[in-house]
């Protein structure tokens, strides 16, 4: 198998176990596009995720958990081989509240790794990736031997 | 009713549940607010466990934005329910360290206000499940609570 072959499997393996994380179901995500150190999340409107409502708002807990998400298949679209990741932490900056009705996409990026850890960072937006509602960045331990961080 | 409205209302009640039933998202994460004990007025905000929030199905292990949605939540409650007036907070900047696994079960979290200022205030919270003495993950948020 070919260094390309390869990648294609572990980007197509990524999509599926993404897509099959119970939480992200539950969320009601799509996996749109995973590419090499990228992730594109799909989040539509749902009234169940509202956190105010009087108006509609998602809750930001539902940016929190699709960003989150975003990174960590950003992370997995990075390394070469399915190892076992844990978020070490997270920071998310919130720019704006979420239209109503609106569907988020998230797209992360993994822009550094070293043997132990990845570095992420993401945007939730509407339709414009340069207008974010929300920012973040994480960072990963790789290669965990049960998941845990540290 | 409205959300204020409600709020005011539990406050006065001194129960938080019909305020949960009327958030859609923290009756989706199965969130609950107790008093630590009779008499006591520290709140603890308690996700209770449901398979929709599991994000590793192999461990098991919840899946990290519940823990940060369960911290953000604490942080708000903990607000509301110290301010004297109600204005619903807006979150600036939160932050979560993740410190273990967090396992297919009830996680609790608790938060604590470390500064209150005229435009901003800062809160710290610690998110646990069997073990206090052993969190789960712990953040920092930033909210902007004007008028």
């Amino acid at each position: 198998m070919d260094t390309a072959e390869r990648e294609r499997l572990q980007l197509d393996l990524v999509r599926r176990f993404s897509a099959a994380v119970p939480h992200n179901h539950a969320l009601g995500i799509k996996v749109l596009e995973i590419v090499p150190t990228q992730a594109l999340f799909e989040l539509p409107y749902d009234e169940k995720l509202v956190g105010n409502p009087d108006t509609g708002v998602l809750h930001g807990g539902v940016i929190t958990a699709l960003l989150d998400g975003v990174s960590g298949a950003a992370v997995f679209a990075t390394i070469t081989e399915m190892v076992p990741i844990a978020t070490l932490d997270l920071r998310i900056d919130y720019l704006r509240p979420a239209e109503v009705g609106q569907t988020v996409r998230a797209k992360a990026t993994c822009y550094k790794t070293t043997r132990n850890v990845a570095f992420t960072r993401a945007v939730a937006y509407h339709d414009d990736p340069d207008d974010p509602i929300a920012h973040s960045v994480g960072t990963f331990m790789l290669s965990t031997s049960t998941g845990k961080a540290k | 009713m409205t959300l204020v409205e409600r709020l005011t209302a539990a406050k006065e009640a001194g129960d938080y549940q019909g305020l949960f039933e009327a958030i859609p998202y923290a009756k989706f994460l199965g969130l609950k607010a107790e008093r630590v004990a009779e008499g006591e007025t520290d709140l603890v905000t308690t996700m209770t466990f449901g398979p929709h929030l599991i994000g590793n199905p192999a461990l098991p292990a919840l899946h990290g934005g519940t823990i940060g949605a369960l911290l953000e939540s604490a942080a708000i409650f903990e607000l509301l329910w110290r301010a004297e007036s109600i204005v619903l907070p807006k979150t600036i900047t939160f932050t979560v360290d993740y410190l273990r696994s967090a396992g297919a079960v009830d996680t609790h979290a608790r938060g604590i206000i470390t500064r209150q200022g005229r435009r901003v205030t800062n809160v710290r919270i610690e998110a646990w499940q069997e073990d206090r003495a052993r969190p789960v993950a712990t953040g920092n948020a930033i909210f902007l609570v004007m008028k």
